[in-house]
């Protein structure tokens, strides 16, 4: 099956096809960990009992989403020794102990409070649950700051020296940390994570009021949702803008690959379609508007920007893929802020749960913000090639002395067991967000019901 | 100050703390086969369902931590224990998801039960062969792993992989005699008390074993005088064992698992003696391993201040969901 590939692109393959994987869930879980803490949090305040339904509806989804985090976080956590040994041993030094960070500072506060949010409603009094979920919304979102530290690190490196074994080691830890791309790079995931899950929990509210759109629960879940599309999806374009404009300056062959910039010209085109050609170095079938991409990147119509001609050949990415994913990635960015315009506009005439094309929209746009998150990281990740460590380590002298057979064999491993173990994930989680939101149930938590078992309910009675 | 010592035994602690705690979730699918009742397994389940997630955090600070103040162990250890660590990481996907998934479904719940188990043990067997991989040495050229494809499956390696699955099944059995009740609590006793005689046995055998096929641990424990300072842990042994079959006999509830924990420390304290120096054994010393000074401060600060943070609020939801469980625990409904 792999005959045609040699070990280092299976290798390759394998991180991207784990991490991707991997990427749905905290990006999930970060959006949706906060989201319950709004409504614990507002229901606290206002005692609005709809509050209280909508968290119970989404804690369990979060369940479910979380655990599969969990169990293809650790793999991560692994991989870079399985396949990448020669990377771990010399960046070990710089990047071990940001991800140390990451497990002692968020790792077990998201796992120590998750027991507690999860079935300790009845132990612990609705003050300290509302802290743990809480810890758990704090816990996802600095994992976020660890990790795409140390990603931002290989993307824009600072901060370090060689030793004399060829380790990268640490001359200044506030420089690594906080290199140049990470505020960019941070802001814009975090964003990312919290737009993915407006969109879903707007899709999963709008499939309700399709059906009823008297429905309160699926009212107030549309109701947030849009207001955070309308706030958060035009300020994620800003963000984008000035991670772009970063990009530009610490890494100029990515930016010239997103945009198609074979050569460097002034006016420079923005290229709305077309067909990069690495042979030619054209882009074929062009649609372009002059000098635009020139605005953007550098805001002056009239800028020169850099193209790929200014690089050695052999250190162009792959153009075509961050060409395209680019593409797919601001497409739904600017879809995104549409909706959260027209929601708006609906809101203000008092119809905004009566345009069921404004519903099937939202509906539609569900699961994009994934497509968007995953679009973004190949853009950020295929464009750095052939770098691991932008300019300083290239991924083909980072790989494990492994046989082919080995890498085929493990990815075929992951390849089945994701596909059969998120699989069903996912089919339980759409179940979840397809049952009814108004009709949760409270237990009374105030009493410890010996009762409760016999009212354990399951999704599906056959 | 010696850091890459500091960090050896933090290291150490971290993964004992994994072996603790996630010892006994494992443990507890591994029984799975002997306790048939739905209602039985259900309870099982939701003794450590509000815990498991950050039991099995030490092992992800294991391992990031290794790559972290060991790159170099990290780099070569994991590609020679490359399909042992696979096949580790797929069981544990199969039975971290079972938590959940059980619970959403009536239709395939039998098949989670299975995921659950299947997935556990080939963990609990990939960890001690891992183990024993270890104990029988590592090829190393070049800062990297220069050993064949399949070094780590020996005839004494899966040994140590059952020693372990049995030592998690008492692990398993013995929590469960502390936060069960009844019929469940009674059929904890018994397989507390069959796994026990057996993990035990498996001890002896790897003791006796290993000095007798490998002069550096033969030299190890039996040079006089240096070596009889370590007399101490075979007699200990004997002491905790006798400890936990007594407390079991006595139908003790909290102690039998404390007993298995101190097995478990003997065990433990067993292999870092034959292994030291090395973190690769024969080939790569912890200070060779270490990363450079100023990694290992950088992290240590962070440990130093989180690590007890860390063990009070894991603490803290082990008092929250303390006593006995059963069928009406849970949040599933």
């Amino acid at each position: 099956m792999f005959e045609s590939f040699d070990a280092l692109f299976l290798a390759r393959f394998q991180f991207a096809f784990t991490i991707a994987f991997h990427i749905i869930f905290p990006a999930f879980t970060i959006g949706v960990a906060s989201y319950l803490a709004v409504l614990e949090g507002l229901y606290l305040k206002t005692r609005n009992p709809v509050y209280q339904k909508l968290f119970r509806y989404w804690v369990k989804i979060f369940a479910v989403a979380f655990g599969m985090g969990v169990v293809s976080g650790i793999v991560m956590s692994y991989q870079f020794g399985t396949n990448w040994s020669v990377f771990s041993d010399k960046a070990g030094p710089v990047i071990g102990p940001l991800m140390g960070y990451e497990v002692l500072t968020a790792f077990f506060l998201e796992a120590g409070f998750l027991g507690v949010m999860l079935f300790g409603m009845n132990k612990v009094g609705e003050k300290l649950h509302f802290f743990a979920t809480l810890m758990v919304a704090v816990g996802t979102a600095i994992s976020a700051f660890w990790i795409l530290s140390v990603n931002s690190w290989m993307q824009t490196p600072a901060g370090y020296a060689m030793n004399d074994v060829g380790q990268f080691v640490v001359t200044d830890w506030f420089e690594v940390v906080f290199n140049p791309s990470f505020p960019y790079r941070l802001a814009h995931m975090l964003l990312a994570a919290y737009l993915t899950v407006a969109f879903v929990v707007g899709a999963v509210g709008a499939w309700h009021l399709l059906k009823d759109k008297t429905n309160a629960a699926a009212r107030k879940m549309f109701s947030m949702a849009m207001w955070m599309a309308l706030i958060v999806a035009p300020l994620q374009v800003l963000v984008g803008d000035f991670h772009g404009l970063n990009t530009q300056e610490y890494q100029p062959a990515k930016v010239a690959a997103m945009e198609g910039h074979f050569d460097t010209e002034a006016r420079a085109p923005l290229y709305l379609f077309g067909l990069p050609n690495e042979e030619t170095a054209e882009v074929d079938y062009a649609l372009k508007v002059p000098g635009l991409a020139s605005l953007i990147l550098k805001h002056d119509i009239n800028a020169e920007v850099t193209g790929l001609d200014q690089f050695p050949r052999e250190d162009w990415p792959p153009v075509a893929t961050v060409f395209w994913s680019f593409r797919v990635m601001v497409g739904i960015g600017l879809l995104m802020v549409l909706a959260g315009l027209w929601s708006g506009l609906q809101r203000l005439r008092g119809k905004l749960y009566d345009n069921s094309l404004l519903l099937r929209f939202s509906l539609f746009m569900g699961p994009m913000g994934f497509v968007a998150v995953i679009a973004g990281w190949i853009v950020t990740e295929v464009g750095r090639q052939p770098w691991v460590i932008q300019g300083l380590l290239r991924t083909a002298d980072a790989a494990s002395p492994i046989d082919k057979a080995g890498v085929a064999g493990s990815l075929i491993a992951f390849i089945v067991v994701y596909f059969l173990v998120f699989g069903a994930g996912t089919f339980y989680i759409l179940r979840k967000m397809a049952a009814d939101p108004a009709k949760v149930t409270i237990p009374d938590y105030a009493k410890h019901k010996p009762t409760m078992a016999a009212e354990r309910i399951y999704d599906e009675e056959a | 100050m010696d850091y890459a010592l500091i960090w050896a035994i933090l290291i150490s602690v971290a993964v004992f703390a994994y072996v603790a705690l996630d010892g006994f979730d494992l443990g507890i699918a591994l029984l799975f086969p002997w306790f048939k009742k739905e209602e039985d397994r259900d309870v099982m389940m939701n003794t450590v369902a509000p815990v498991w997630d950050g039991n099995e955090t030490w092992l992800v600070l294991g391992g990031g931590g290794l790559l972290a103040v060991f790159p170099l162990a990290y780099s070569v250890l994991m590609p020679a224990l490359y399909m042992p660590v696979i096949a580790m990481l797929l069981g544990l996907i199969f039975r971290g998801v079972a938590f959940e998934y059980r619970f959403k479904t009536k239709r395939a719940k039998g098949i989670w039960d299975l995921s659950f188990i299947i997935g556990s043990l080939i963990a609990a067997l990939s960890q001690g062969i891992m183990l024993g991989a270890m104990l029988q040495g590592i090829q190393v050229t070049d800062r990297a792993y220069s050993g064949g494809w399949f070094d780590w499956l020996t005839p004494f390696s899966f040994f140590c992989g059952v020693a372990v699955v049995i030592g998690y099944m008492m692990l398993g059995s013995t929590w469960l005699v502390m936060k069960t009740k009844g019929d469940l609590q009674r059929q904890s006793y018994r397989a507390g008390w069959y796994s026990a005689l057996l993990l035990v046995a498996c001890i002896a055998f790897v003791s006796l074993y290993l000095p007798y096929v490998d002069p550096f641990i033969a030299e190890r424990w039996f040079t006089y005088p240096a070596s009889v300072g370590l007399w101490v842990l075979p007699i200990l042994l004997v002491g905790i064992t006798l400890g936990l079959l007594r407390s079991l006999h006595k139908k003790q509830e909290g102690r039998p698992y404390l007993w298995g924990l101190g097995l478990f420390l003997l065990s433990f304290a067993g292999f870092a003696v034959s292994i030291f120096p090395y973190l690769v054994p024969r080939s790569i010393t912890l200070w060779q391993a270490a990363a450079p000074d100023n990694s290992l401060k950088f992290l240590l600060i962070g440990a130093v201040v989180l690590l007890p943070i860390i063990f009070a609020y894991t603490g803290y939801t082990y008092w929250v969901f303390r006593g006995k469980v059963d069928s009406d625990s849970g949040y599933h409904d």
